[in-house]
């Protein structure tokens, strides 16, 4: 319940930031840029740097608090839920810290170092990834990255712009919900039971919400037969600063993926060798990502 | 002249329904007519729209026959999105209305999908933003938006492709009655200098009448009169009495014709049969302390009865039920919402509380249950206080009515017999007294409440739901309950309260007897007191007739006297 109510706050509010500023399919491709290089890297020394680069560019575009809301209720539980199925069905791993005996169809359960190492890896690398999505929906417009969507796959903005309306409508249901609860003689739903009936009330009532939403858009012409005009706008020097850090993170870690420049080896046993180069690369995406911030000439509400 | 909108034999029957909820509908609308559509909750009214809209049947499926034209589209062969570009709609809840991030985007996007260019978007988001008075809120989130503020956005953005017909599913039932009387008048603004045609459904047609070129009363699916406003009133002497206005209803029952379609013409009336000479009525007829002496008469008979026992209210005797002292309710980073409120309520006392939208009448409620803490000042309860929400069915969490509430609860309100009803299974009005079952609760969980509280609870509502909605509340403050009730709705609140507190910017502005503090209002008052300018008091139209006729037998004597 408190995810789907802290949901509706992970939400886009125009901020006095650059990352406001510039236009919102660079602030999403922008944030885009890092999940995909904490996907193609699997060097703890760098998945933390690109984590250090995500926060620090959370709190410069002011959506810090957003981003730590969000990575309580939801991003922190899937994590560990990551580390924790990872210890559990890894096979690979030479140092046994515990032998847990037959677990029926898991068999055999040893819990490895190299296991937990590998899930916390695989933890980082999604936990960044997750952060570097939050950052794009609380820091590029949907509607005027919808707007863009549309001229390229109408039906499949259609689906997106219900979605983003959803989450703030299903939200806000949860919100009032909880509130009609706590009306109830008795103090209404308590514990996880109670929780888990206002959540199945709050699901079985989104059908119908979706329902009322796609009948609105449907109204207002969405999916009829006009074609979204283009308009045509010359790129802002925040636009281009932005755009400038996304190609240079995103070229830095395929070249770092493609080159062998950061090595890391989970199985059999742990190896991260420690280099200068490792050191620079964390440092350039720490530099790189916040670059485009130290300009906040005119950047107003 | 061909007709914006019309239907031919139109039938309906909703997947799920077991009766057609329209039945052999034939209609039309010409360019430029401004037509409301009135009925009791459940005459087919919203379905008529719906079907206009081109979403019945092609969005809720279900068996359709008959032909309904918009704009020269059939409805059976375009899609609501194409009938869109010719038909602006705008339906109940405006929650759901809104699909963009900004207003902005949320006018644009109309304009977007007609394929307009930039220039002609942008004038067309301007334009629409200036006419509906909401140019401020243009870069303002959507999801910061009050109820009120989410209507008119949502009525720009049905208006912003500049359509030949407006489509309206009770725009007004969350605007306070500024707001209210404002749209409606914008409606009439826009239908004479756009020739735009407007069907609007709504339950107060006191507020639209004398907007309304054409009346179209529904009743169990089918139209039951189809003429001017003073025709469909005529009719609904007759037909239909739930269906009057306060005004026609006065004038009905002193026997007067023709039923005014709005104050002015109630006035006319009045003059020409010498009951009115100057601005009003100058008689004052007191009326002020007539429900305060029966609440009091009814809580002095033999002993409280079993329902006043389960409700629990005046065992506090002499203590007030509820006090707030100084209450501030301050956001964080925000605006204030209460400014220092200091407000009393005693057992058996029935409080209508009113004021415009975002004055803060829902946050003093729930200050009032507990769900929220004053940043400065003190709650002090003498009892539980049960407060109903705006939506009833935000509290049903179970498969079975008799699951959500005590037996003696569900007496209570009626529903007794209901106990293996799925909650949404009930009408409208059923769920709102499920609502207050479980909120009032039994004898055992939490304790009886000392306070009832319920937040526009007539929201929907027709003027016969909200007669018993109102008996009901006064039984239960009879019963020693304290009841306070925020509504918007002035009529409602005359039939069952004594005492009114207006509220603006989060601060009491009046709070006493509801015949002083109502009876000479513009906006916050019922259409009887407007007719009498106020006079001895009378808010309800059976009051204001009782002063009338005082004053027929006072001019009688006067000519017995003289003769």
């Amino acid at each position: 319940m408190n995810t789907l109510v802290g949901a509706s706050r992970i939400a886009y509010r125009r901020r006095a930031s650059p990352l406001h500023a510039a236009r919102a399919p660079i602030a999403a491709a922008y944030g885009v840029a890092f999940a995909v290089s904490a996907l193609v890297v699997e060097n703890p020394l760098l998945l933390g740097a690109l984590l250090i680069a995500v926060l620090a560019v959370a709190c410069a575009a002011k959506v810090g608090r957003q981003i730590s809301s969000a990575l309580r209720l939801t991003v922190l539980p899937l994590v560990l839920l990551t580390v924790l199925v990872n210890v559990i069905v890894s096979r690979g791993g030479l140092t046994v810290f515990a032998r847990l005996g037959d677990w029926g169809v898991l068999g055999q359960v040893n819990l490895t170092v190299e296991a937990v190492v590998y899930g916390l890896v695989m933890a980082l690398r999604l936990l960044v990834a997750m952060l570097a999505c939050l950052l794009v929906v609380c820091a590029a417009d949907p509607d005027e990255l919808l707007l863009a969507f549309r001229r390229i796959s109408p039906h499949s903005a259609l689906t997106a712009t219900l979605a983003t309306r959803l989450i703030g409508v299903i939200g806000e249901d949860a919100r009032r919900l909880a509130e009609a609860q706590r009306c109830r003689p008795d103090g209404g739903a308590r514990g996880a039971r109670g929780k888990l009936a206002v959540v199945r009330a709050t699901v079985s009532g989104a059908l119908d919400r979706s329902l009322d939403v796609a009948a609105v858009l449907e109204m207002r012409g969405y999916g009829g037969r006009g074609r979204v005009p283009a308009t045509c706008r010359a790129l802002s020097r925040h636009d281009i600063a932005f755009a400038a850090a996304a190609a240079a993170v995103l070229g830095l870690y395929v070249f770092v993926a493609l080159g062998g420049s950061a090595p890391f080896q989970a199985y059999p046993l742990v190896s991260l060798p420690l280099s200068g180069a490792g050191f620079a690369i964390a440092a350039l995406t720490i530099a790189f990502a916040l670059a485009p911030f130290l300009d906040r000439r005119g950047i107003e509400l | 002249m061909s007709n914006v909108l019309s239907f031919e034999r139109v039938s309906y029957r909703y997947p799920t329904g077991t009766e057609d909820a329209l039945r052999d509908v034939s209609l039309t609308v010409a360019p430029g007519e401004f037509c409301v559509v009135a009925g009791l909750s459940g005459s087919g009214k919203s379905t008529l729209l719906r079907a206009a809209a081109g979403l019945v049947p092609h969005f809720h499926g279900g068996s359709f026959s008959g032909t309904v034209t918009v704009g020269g589209l059939d409805t059976r062969e375009h899609t609501p999105a194409a009938i869109g570009a010719v038909a602006g709609t705008l339906l109940q809840d405006p929650e759901t209305q809104i699909v963009m991030n900004t207003v902005r985007a949320e006018l644009a996007l109309a304009l977007e999908n007609l394929g307009g260019g930039a220039a002609g978007v942008a004038r067309g988001v301007e334009e629409t933003s200036l006419a509906l008075g909401i140019g401020h809120l243009l870069d303002r989130p959507t999801g910061e938006l009050s109820g009120g503020e989410l209507q008119r956005v949502a009525l720009a953005a049905a208006l912003v492709a500049r359509p030949s017909l407006v489509l309206l599913d009770e725009p007004t039932s969350q605007l306070d009655p500024v707001a209210g009387d404002e749209l409606i008048w914008q409606l009439r603004r826009l239908n004479q200098e756009a020739d735009t045609a407007v069907l609007l459904v709504e339950h107060r047609l006191e507020r639209c009448l004398a907007a309304a070129d054409r009346v179209i009363a529904m009743a169990d699916g089918g139209i039951v009169c189809d003429s001017d406003p003073q025709g469909f009133l005529e009719w609904a002497v007759e037909n239909e009495p739930a269906l009057q206005t306060p005004g026609a209803r006065m004038l009905d029952l002193l026997g007067l014709r023709p039923p005014p379609t709005g104050v002015k013409q109630a006035r006319a009336t009045l003059r020409a049969n010498g009951l009115l000479t100057g601005p009003g009525v100058s008689e004052g007829t007191p009326t002020a302390s007539a429900k305060a002496d029966r609440a009091r008469s009814l809580l002095e008979r033999a002993g409280r009865s079993s329902i006043g026992r389960l409700l629990g209210g005046g065992e506090a005797g002499d203590r007030p039920a509820l006090t707030m002292r100084g209450v501030w309710h301050e956001i964080r980073d925000g605006p204030a919402i209460l400014r220092g409120v200091d407000l009393q309520l005693r057992p058996g006392e029935p409080v209508v509380l009113m004021g415009r939208n975002g004055a803060g009448k829902s946050t003093l409620l729930r200050h009032g249950a507990g769900l929220l803490a004053p940043t400065r000042g003190r709650v002090e309860r003498s009892g539980r206080v049960a407060l109903l929400l705006q939506n009833p069915g935000d509290y049903f969490l179970h498969e079975r009515v008799d699951a959500e509430a005590s037996p003696a609860a569900l007496e209570l309100v009626g529903l007794a017999g209901f106990g293996e009803r799925h909650p949404c299974d009930l009408s409208g009005g059923q769920r709102q007294r499920l609502a207050l079952a479980i909120v009032l609760g039994g004898e055992g969980a939490g304790g009886a409440p000392i306070v009832l509280a319920l937040d526009e609870p007539t929201r929907g509502m027709d003027r016969a739901a909200k007669r018993v909605l109102a008996r009901w509340l006064s039984d239960r403050a009879a019963d020693g309950l304290a009841v306070v009730v925020a509504t918007h709705d002035a009529e409602f609140a005359a039939d069952f309260a004594t005492r009114a507190v207006l509220l603006a910017d989060g601060r009491v502005i009046a709070d006493g007897p509801i015949e002083e503090i109502l009876a000479g209002g513009w906006y916050f008052t019922t259409e009887a007191a407007r007719i009498l300018n106020g006079a001895g008091g009378a808010l309800r139209p059976e009051q204001g007739a009782t002063l009338l006729r005082a004053r027929m037998a006072g001019d009688r004597l006067a000519e017995a006297v003289r003769s």
